[in-house]
């Protein structure tokens, strides 16, 4: 994939290996918990209020952070549970699945939440959100008009993305 | 597929665009000369440069994430060799060593040999207190602000004032951990 300036995105894009859309959804979190991207491919159900299921899935995601950090068999270095762990520290965990979708988790050091929920048997995503997170940087963090820390409006983010994902299979 | 390991700082600094150094350093002398002529006080220039320096750190972290790969670094000791082998090298083309720590590991400088930002640079006596390169101090700390490290970024060395070489102290005042945002029941 070539952007402008024709820098290589590093790592480059895993091959997609079947077409068709496989993603339901998929949101981008800052540290402070506001929600930088929603995006919607095909999630037939809906049961909460935007703002709710915002709030819910970061909940979520930094409960689970914690409990799998305090869990963990092999890591001698563990905070106590409920204090609040720096972003990257102790083991992370990556996804979970249910019987009908899987949930991808990637979280940067600088505190960037990167989730994405898709077909149960899709297989390891880690690769593929790396891969966002480079269209985050080269999109919109690079971008002098947007704000860190507002929600994303990039026409070319949401495009390149777009294009992305609909081609992990 | 196999993960992909963090990659060097002379990797990444091959493989991405560069741009002409005169043209960066003129570029950096415009903007230093326009904010010496709108601002006039020197001590001004100073504090506006930090800032400037603030701002794009702030996003450069998350450039520098990307790009790199690394994970989080497990001591500041680690964060500042990281700053001045990779980060360095990957944004100036030029490394950087770390030395002096102090015995609690919270300080340390980070010194430059080399610094794109200056060739052909002379301050002129009116501009005695200038710190040319304050950009580079505000970089470093709005990027470890962006991974939670509160720091104080100082030069204690500067050849534009006569010494031999561009030294930086970087202190790492606190570590802030990640809050939960909400509060309960909202």
């Amino acid at each position: 994939m070539q952007f402008f300036g024709g820098s290589e995105i590093s790592p480059s894009p895993p091959v997609p290996t079947a077409s068709g859309n496989n993603a339901h959804m998929m949101y981008v979190f800052n540290r402070n918990g506001v929600c930088l991207l929603y995006k919607e491919w095909n999630r037939p159900l809906h049961t909460l209020n935007p703002q709710q299921d915002h709030k819910l899935m970061f909940g979520l995601l930094f409960s689970l952070k914690s409990l799998t950090a305090k869990m963990d068999p092999v890591n001698a270095d563990k905070g106590n549970l409920g204090v609040p762990q720096l972003p990257g520290q102790g083991c992370s965990f990556h996804s979970f699945r249910t019987n009908t979708y899987k949930l991808s988790f990637m979280e940067t050091p600088s505190g960037i939440k990167i989730i994405l929920v898709t077909h149960p048997k899709t297989g390891d995503l880690r690769e593929s959100l790396k891969y966002i997170y480079g269209l985050y940087v080269e999109y919109v963090v690079k971008n002098p008009i947007y704000s860190p820390g507002s929600p994303i409006k990039s026409e070319l983010f949401n495009t390149a993305l777009d294009q992305y994902v609909r081609s992990i299979s | 597929m196999a993960p992909v390991g963090p990659r060097s700082g002379d990797a990444i600094f091959s493989s991405i665009d560069r741009v002409n150094a005169e043209l960066f350093m003129l570029t950096y002398g415009a903007i230093v000369r326009q904010l010496l002529t709108d601002l006039e006080e020197v001590e001004e220039v100073n504090k506006q440069l930090d800032q400037m320096g603030y701002n794009i750190g702030i996003r450069l972290i998350d450039e520098f994430l990307a790009k790199s790969g690394v994970s989080r670094c497990v001591d500041f000791k680690e964060t500042a060799e990281m700053i001045a082998k990779v980060g360095f090298k990957m944004f100036l083309g030029v490394t950087a060593s770390v030395s002096s720590w102090e015995a609690d590991g919270t300080c340390c400088s980070i010194i430059l040999e080399d610094n794109p930002l200056v060739d052909f640079v002379e301050l002129p006596d009116t501009c005695q207190g200038l710190y040319y390169c304050n950009v580079l101090s505000g970089v470093i700390r709005g990027a470890l602000e962006m991974v939670s490290m509160k720091t104080e970024v100082t030069w204690t060395r500067d050849v534009l004032r006569g010494d031999d070489a561009y030294e930086l102290q970087v202190k790492l005042l606190k570590q802030v951990a990640e809050e939960y945002p909400y509060k309960d029941d909202e």
